[in-house]
């Protein structure tokens, strides 16, 4: 059980997009990490091998007199493998104005604790 | 619509809408049936925009005598439909001793066709009159009356000067039938009939076909030559002031470089044989005309190309215009092979064409109540970039709609925009707009601005955003809607 | 023309560098109705009101928020503050003594003279038209920009079935969006062999789509009559130049072009603002003032940015500097007379400088920060300001690549050191060879 094989990644947690090398055991539990720069892009190499997660931003529906659509993100990432399910969801949601950028425009979005927020104000 | 109309002009370039112009000031119903979905929507759309003087063409040829006629007059009418021209002159540029044999051809003929003031100027007045010159070029041909003008904005005008005279356009026809029974024309688009006692064939590229569909034995055959063009940014539309030729080939007039009337700089064109309606552009062939270009001004700014495009010329086997009634049918008109110099020669074309429908019998009275200008109230407004600050202020007050700037590049307001949205020929599609206000036509090519004149069309009509095209048919902008 | 309109401060451009400017402005003491920030839109914000993915704002809030907020951020404090602003505005001219005008429907059409004006005009994307591309002219050619704006802000798709050329950050993110919004990215060309984008928007916008990136590669032909129906896509040798027998023709409805931006400086050119061949924007001294007095420059009218929170940083820099000049009636230091200049020179692997000169005063300055860009990815290498010959500062870098802004700072100790040698040029360069060494 000491064979590891070694992956590499570009960490996306912010703009420099550092190199992470993580090396796995053969039942692909994350062993060792290097070539991260900060504690962030450590806790986005070991999720990205277990339960990689992505933040979601899109638009919805929205009645106003300025805008037709708003644009939302989810509160946390979500699970990658329901951004599908996600986009499906945000298909059926509409919203009208006023809103408050910050405002949870559909609560427990997916997954339980994670809401789906809006990204601007639109006051009328 | 009419039961039956005096006349059908088949096609809206240059030549039919210049025909249609003239004709509408008779008591005549006139129907002009068109291809594409927009005047100039063939050889007139992409050409080098340029008022030939008329040295051209061969000694005692229809083009040679119709090119300098419609040379002089066509300032007249521009000025008339408000349409930009500008009388820039020519120089056909030599370099050493055998071209400068050929000029003095050119010279000679040029004379002989009656083209005025045209004189051989040596290597420093040539170097005096256009500073970035190459400095190899030994000698030119400056031809004084020649200038620059934009084609299509000529055949908008025309267009629209004939439609509030009571003309009626039929866009999107493109014909594929023509019969004719007691003395009566039909001329179809698949389930679409226009009839007429008079047709004149002004299809352009397409008019040998025309000519086919009622004599299988027309003899004139068109080859069409594909010439491609660049555009320069109106930074570099100061390199030189007249048009520069270099000295023809067999192949046509040979790559100029010219200013154009909105103040851009135009490369081009090459010549190539081509399927008729091929106007893409080509590696090798924006590489020929860069070469072709550089030749002329050696340090011109290529860089500074904005957009290429390509036009396919109407070239006949015969070099020659041919405007004759149809061996086949009497009171069928055709226009066959009017190339390069047709523009030029378009006023003139017109007046040789009405003066063989009256010798095929149309009866031309003129009417009472003919509108010579543009628009019903006259002069039409001059865009709102051309309008001094006061001007502008006024405008503005008069109408918000000027105070919006849609097109940033080239200051094109929605006031402008709307305008050419609700003129006579309604435009609807982003090309309508762009070739009636320049929006668009910037160095941002439209990235900033088509989203929002494709709004304002489809809030004017009534649709939705998803409907508009970039020049009808199949071309549409977006594939449907998001969510 | 009367003047129709009194304001001594005028912002031209709402985007997050003109928020910012006019933000620091009345921070430092101009009243906030003296301050009239034009914005041609309808409404503030700028090009990151359609930029509504995650991933700004590090910098400046240590969180990543999506471009309507972070723009929202300082658009509220612009309210807040009183700030006057106008909205689908267009600025028609600004003249080298800073005569501008402006329509809008609301107010017609305004003339002015301001005191100092701040260019924050932002950058316009590069068109086919630039590129040349050969072909057909159909519907479904767009910048990754305006399909950007049809999706998210409009709500319509540009297309189905899509290949993009270019590998900037816009077009990634374009990929990502519509592939999520239902449509087939076929694929991402890039002409040089490497990324114009940031390395993380490989990952998490094609990567996790599967979308290829096809390095030195570029679109050689479009084909289509009224709509895209394909492109032919070559592969290029070392000089750029398509290699024949590449070809391979890809079915597509959509071409996006996400090909480079270029700062949007006519109304410079209008002043007789002297610009930089390079960056595109003005040239400007370290106060983010351009050759004419009293207009100053910043954010992607400059030099295009990779990240807005360096907009917002540039931005303050014109704000503040705008603000000493109209308090000072035209002085942009009170306590020092200017003894001359120093003239910045981007070499030896360095593209170009930002500010691009350093006025030179008495006494020299706390901090001087130039920002820069490589012309090539280079590992391990040491960045250096030398003057006169010496090395004032070297940074060394682990890697460095044209798509990523770098920066370097002057201490006071430095900026001293550099008035001391007093050579009145200052070289920024990449030392490839000292850091093997080190």
């Amino acid at each position: 059980m000491n064979e590891l094989t070694t992956k590499t990644l570009t960490c996306i947690v912010c703009p420099i997009g550092c190199q992470i090398e993580v090396r796995l055991s053969e039942n692909g539990q994350v062993k060792d990490i290097s070539g991260n720069t900060c504690k962030r892009g450590y806790a986005y190499a070991e999720t990205e091998f277990t339960n990689p997660t992505r933040t979601l931003t899109s638009t919805v529906r929205c009645k106003s007199k300025s805008e037709r659509f708003l644009p939302v993100r989810t509160s946390a990432p979500i699970p990658k493998p329901k951004l599908n399910e996600a986009m499906e969801l945000i298909k059926t949601i509409d919203v009208s104005a006023p809103i408050k950028m910050g405002e949870v425009v559909y609560a427990d979005f997916v997954e339980k604790g994670i809401d789906l927020l809006a990204c601007k104000t639109v006051e009328e | 619509m009419k039961e039956i109309y005096d006349i059908v002009i088949i096609g809206a370039g240059v030549s039919g809408a210049m025909l249609a112009h003239k004709l509408s000031k008779y008591k005549l119903d006139i129907a002009v049936v068109e291809a594409g979905c927009d005047v100039a929507s063939g050889a007139t759309r992409a050409n080098s925009a340029i008022v030939h003087a008329g040295f051209d063409a061969a000694n005692g040829t229809l083009k040679a005598e119709l090119n300098v006629k419609g040379c002089a007059e066509l300032p007249k009418i521009a000025e008339q439909l408000d349409v930009p021209y500008k009388n820039n002159t020519s120089l056909v540029v030599g370099f050493g001793e055998e071209d400068e044999r050929t000029l003095n051809v050119l010279l000679e003929r040029g004379r002989n066709n009656g083209v005025p003031g045209l004189e051989i100027i040596g290597k420093e007045k040539l170097h005096e009159l256009e500073p970035n010159i190459a400095d190899s070029a030994t000698a030119a041909l400056f031809a004084p009356t020649a200038g620059i003008i934009c084609p299509y904005e000529l055949t908008i005008a025309c267009a629209e000067n004939a439609c509030i005279n009571g003309c009626e356009f039929f866009f999107d026809y493109k014909v594929d039938k023509i019969e004719c029974s007691d003395g009566v024309i039909s001329v179809f688009a698949g389930e679409r009939e226009v009839k007429a006692r008079y047709a004149v064939n002004c299809a352009g590229v397409h008019s040998d076909e025309v000519a086919r569909m009622i004599d299988p034995e027309f003899p004139i055959k068109l080859i069409p030559r594909r010439g491609e063009y660049m555009i320069l940014d109106r930074a570099e539309g100061k390199t030189c002031s007249a048009t520069i030729f270099t000295v023809p080939s067999k192949e046509g007039k040979g790559i100029l470089v010219s200013p154009t009337v909105d103040g851009n700089l135009l490369v081009g064109p090459n010549a190539h044989m081509v399927e008729r309606d091929d106007t893409s552009t080509t590696t090798p062939g924006l590489d020929e005309i860069s070469t072709g270009a550089r030749r002329i001004v050696p340090n011109i700014n290529l860089r500074a190309v904005i957009t290429s495009f390509a036009g396919v010329r109407p070239t006949p086997d015969t070099d020659d215009f041919h405007i004759e009634p149809s061996a086949a049918l009497p009171n069928f008109l055709n226009l066959v092979g009017i190339e390069s110099p047709g523009l030029a020669s378009s006023p003139a074309v017109a007046d040789y064409a009405i003066g063989k429908l009256a010798g095929m019998g149309a009866e031309l009275i003129e009417r009472g109540d003919y509108n010579p200008f543009r628009t019903t109230d006259g002069h039409k407004r001059k865009p709102f970039r051309e309008l001094s600050d006061t001007e502008k202020l006024e405008l503005c007050k008069k109408d918000p709609a000027y105070g919006k700037i849609i097109c940033r590049c080239e200051t094109i307001t929605e006031g402008d925009i709307l305008d050419a949205i609700r003129r006579p020929i309604p435009a609807r599609t982003i090309d309508m707009v762009k070739m009636r206000t320049r929006a668009g036509m910037g160095r941002c090519q439209g990235g900033f601005c088509s989203p929002r004149v494709a709004e304002l069309i489809a809030n004017e009509f009534g649709v939705s955003l998803d409907t508009i095209t970039k020049r009808g048919g199949e071309s549409k902008l977006l594939t449907g809607k998001t969510k | 023309m009367e003047y129709n309109m009194e304001k001594k401060l005028v912002v031209v451009g709402g985007g997050p560098a003109g928020l910012a400017a006019a933000l620091e402005a009345k921070r430092n003491g101009i009243s906030p109705d003296d301050i009239l920030i034009i914005e041609r839109d309808r409404e503030l914000g700028g090009i990151l009101n359609q930029c509504i993915h995650a991933g700004f704002g590090l910098h400046m809030f240590g969180e990543e928020l999506s471009g309507p907020e972070y723009s929202g951020r300082f658009i509220e404090d612009v309210k807040n503050e009183g700030i006057g602003y106008v909205t689908n505005s267009m600025v028609l001219s600004v003249s080298d003594d800073r005569v501008v005008t402006f329509v809008s429907p609301e107010l017609g059409f305004v003339c002015m003279k301001a005191e100092a004006v701040v260019l924050c005009t932002g950058c316009r994307e590069r068109t086919r038209g630039a590129l040349n591309i050969p072909g057909t002219r159909p519907a479904g050619i767009y910048s990754a920009g305006t399909a950007q704006r049809f999706v998210n802000i409009e709500g319509f798709m540009p297309g189905k079935r899509v290949v993009i050329l270019g590998s900037g950050d816009i077009g990634l993110i374009m990929a990502r969006r519509m592939t999520l919004e239902g449509a087939k990215v076929l694929r991402v060309c890039e002409l040089m062999p490497y990324s114009g984008g940031l390395a993380r928007n490989i990952a998490q916008c094609l990567n996790d789509f599967d979308i290829p990136l096809y390095l030195s590669h570029t679109v050689t032909e479009i084909r289509g009559r009224e709509r895209v129906e394909g492109v032919v896509i070559s592969k290029v040798d070392e000089n750029r130049r398509p290699i024949p027998g590449t070809e391979e023709y890809v079915e597509c409805d959509t071409l996006l072009l996400s090909v480079g931006l270029i700062p949007e400086n006519e109304l410079a050119k209008s002043a007789g603002i002297k610009l930089d061949r390079i960056t595109g924007g003005a040239v400007v001294n370290q106060f983010n003032e351009t050759s004419v007095e009293g207009i100053f420059a910043c954010g992607n009218a400059l030099h295009v940015h990779d990240l807005v929170d360096f907009v917002t940083r540039e931005a303050y820099m014109a704000g503040k500097s705008a603000a000493e000049y109209i308090k000072n009636n035209g002085e942009l230091d009170v306590d020092s007379e200017v003894v001359g200049a120093i003239v910045c020179k981007a070499v030896d692997g360095v593209r170009y400088t930002v500010p691009q000169q350093v006025v030179k005063f008495e006494k020299s300055p706390a901090e001087l920060k130039f920002f820069f860009r490589v012309d090539n990815i280079y590992k391990k290498v040491n960045i250096e300001l030398v003057s006169g010959g010496e090395v004032i500062k070297s940074v060394s870098k682990r890697s460095v690549a044209p798509g990523e802004m770098e920066s370097i700072v002057l201490s006071a100790a430095e900026c001293a050191r550099l008035y001391e040698l007093n050579s009145g040029e200052l070289e920024i360069r990449l030392n490839k060879n000292e850091t093997a060494k080190a």
